[in-house]
């Protein structure tokens, strides 16, 4: 796996201290998906650090969920270059699927099984021995003060603890990168933060964190953002610095800027 | 009159098992714009298909524009415009289409009402040809609140219109509704973005089924009890592990780039703070007192 010796820019703005060399996870190079004449994701060439929380964010349509599932090896780049945790995203997308973790608003858990069925089932997918479970899904269990509810089904836990359930699972077999798409969407303001918790724990253990978001207050949390803009990448840099660069004081105020400009939605 | 009145509704799911909307009592003044502030799961959409006759509650009594929801149920859907939060219209027919049905279903024509829709469905106008499951997400938004005005409604029920839009969009739905309300339409708005809750001039917060203050957002700000502060260091999770084992600091919230903090402030200063925080090792540090955002008043609500 690649060094990057030359990035030790320190990355103060957000939870986790990080350490002077940088290894880098994720790697593209004018990454592109053309569906047709449309060109959903345009050359877009960024890194992302190990342990770091890496902002994914960009107008409705911009082409995220597209650049998402190649970087997830779901989706077949037209052109350009990735590896994901040093896996090629065109030859090795089953290695790449076993070093990643997903979750997303939409599809997390199942909801006719019960919490400690979903870890087992989850686990056992990632390949987890019986032991590894059974040690890991108490320690799980624990961790978010479930055990009342452990042989429950799944859709009798309120939203935010099935979010809070659902990512805990997704780290699990402790990937290398998480991917999170809109994580917190539609989950209550103190839940939401609990949530971010969660997220600075797993950035803490060195997995690395992947996450769009529509809350720019949660933008802040990242340790830097990419803005997505039509199918490219328009901006890219720590939450501190773009706000300076375009002279605004918060980050809804950035994503305005550089998403107005828009010509595309959806 | 007042254009919707809800008295202590009940709703329950699983026979009693789940209590979506526990007791829930307000009412939307004419021609108001009345936002329902809350999380997935808080009863919103269950008030709203309550209030549009598409469910039954347990108990309480509820009207719209002086017609009863149970009673008058016909007469409430002629009057009303309801978008709800999925996606509803047919996917399989264009724009054009779609409203025309809309329009000959309530017996009416588009013409007859363009005016209402005119500055929204300019832009729609291009795309009138297209397939309505063909279009953008911010113009499907836009397609389905045309069709939910097609009739000239006086009551207009947007169930979470800008969940999952980006904030161009959003900005850009909530001027359309500024417009509308100056024709005089009543309108009551459901949300989980606590910023959009300054845009109504009333809003109801919601949770787990109850609300839990209604007021103007000016007015509930005002009633936020304690002195709220955002502190901010060199590092914020160090910072906040510090500020949450201090037993003095009475609430502490990430906040963007800064944590909210309330304090017991009989026995702390901000002067006190800054010392102990420096004295934690703690660098770069900034203090100031802050005017809360309806999200600070959500939380300190829904924990207290």
């Amino acid at each position: 796996m690649e060094l990057n010796k030359d990035n030790n820019k320190s990355l103060s703005n957000a939870g986790s201290q990080l350490s002077v060399e940088r290894e880098v996870v994720i790697k593209t190079d004018k990454l592109t998906k053309r569906f047709g004449d449309f060109i959903a994701t345009n050359q877009i060439t960024f890194e992302v650090y190990s342990g770091e929380i890496f902002g994914f964010l960009g107008a409705n349509g911009a082409g995220k969920t597209t650049a998402m599932k190649m970087l997830c090896g779901l989706s077949k780049p037209s052109s350009g270059n990735a590896t994901i945790a040093g896996f090629d995203i065109y030859r090795q997308t089953e290695q790449i699927k076993r070093h990643i973790g997903y979750m997303s608003q939409k599809f997390s858990l199942y909801e006719d099984l019960t919490i400690v069925e979903n870890i087992q089932f989850f686990g056992g997918i990632y390949g987890l021995s019986d032991q590894q479970l059974k040690t890991k899904s108490n320690e799980l269990i624990e961790t978010l003060g479930l055990q009342k509810e452990a042989n429950k089904l799944v859709n009798s836990l309120p939203l935010g603890w099935k979010q809070k359930l659902a990512f805990s699972v997704a780290v699990l077999h402790e990937p290398r990168i998480v991917f999170l798409d809109e994580p917190t969407g539609g989950v209550d303001p103190i839940t939401r933060r609990q949530f971010w918790d969660l997220i600075y724990q797993a950035a803490d253990k060195g997995i690395t964190i992947f996450v769009t978001t529509h809350y720019m207050d949660e933008a802040e949390y990242c340790n830097r953002i990419s803005m997505m803009v039509d199918g490219e990448i328009k901006a890219l840099d720590t939450p501190a610095d773009l706000k300076q660069k375009y002279a605004v004081s918060s980050m809804d105020e950035v994503f305005y800027e550089l998403a107005r400009g828009a010509k595309r939605n959806e | 009159m007042k254009s919707v009145e809800l008295n202590n509704i009940v709703k329950t799911y699983n026979k009693g098992e789940i209590k979506a909307v526990n007791n829930v009592s307000f009412s939307v003044n004419k021609g108001e714009l009345f936002g329902l502030i809350g999380a997935d799961g808080a009863g919103k959409t269950s008030i709203f298909r309550i209030l549009t006759t598409l469910l039954l509650p347990d108990s309480g009594t509820a009207s719209v524009d002086g017609c009863d929801v149970i009673k008058d149920y016909r007469t409430i859907r002629k009057k009303v415009g309801y978008m709800p939060g999925k996606f509803s219209l047919y996917q399989d027919l264009s724009v054009e289409e779609n409203l025309n049905f809309f329009a000959t279903v309530f017996d009416t024509t588009i013409a007859e009402n363009y005016e209402l829709i005119k500055d929204i469905y300019v832009q729609l106008e291009p795309f009138k040809t297209r397939r309505a499951g063909k279009l953008s997400g911010g113009m499907k938004q836009k397609l389905a609140l045309c069709c939910a005005l097609i009739h000239r409604p006086n009551v207009l029920f947007l169930d979470e219109p800008t969940t999952g839009v980006d904030v161009v969009s959003r900005k850009e739905f909530w001027e359309m509704l500024k417009t509308l309300k100056q024709q005089g339409i009543t309108i009551l708005v459901s949300t989980p973005y606590m910023d959009e809750a300054t845009l109504c001039e009333r809003i109801a917060l919601i949770q787990s089924g109850s609300i839990m203050m209604i007021d103007t957002p000016g007015q509930i700000i005002k009633n936020y009890p304690d002195k709220l502060y955002a502190v901010k260091a060199d590092n914020m999770s160090r910072l906040q592990n510090v500020l949450r084992s201090n037993e003095q600091i009475k609430s502490c919230y990430s906040f963007g780039d800064f944590h909210h903090i309330t304090m017991d402030n009989v026995q702390l200063t901000v002067d006190n703070l800054l010392v102990s925080l420096q004295n934690e090792g703690l660098n770069d540090l900034e203090v100031k007192e802050i005017i809360p955002t309806i999200e600070d008043c959500f939380m300190n609500l829904m924990s207290s």
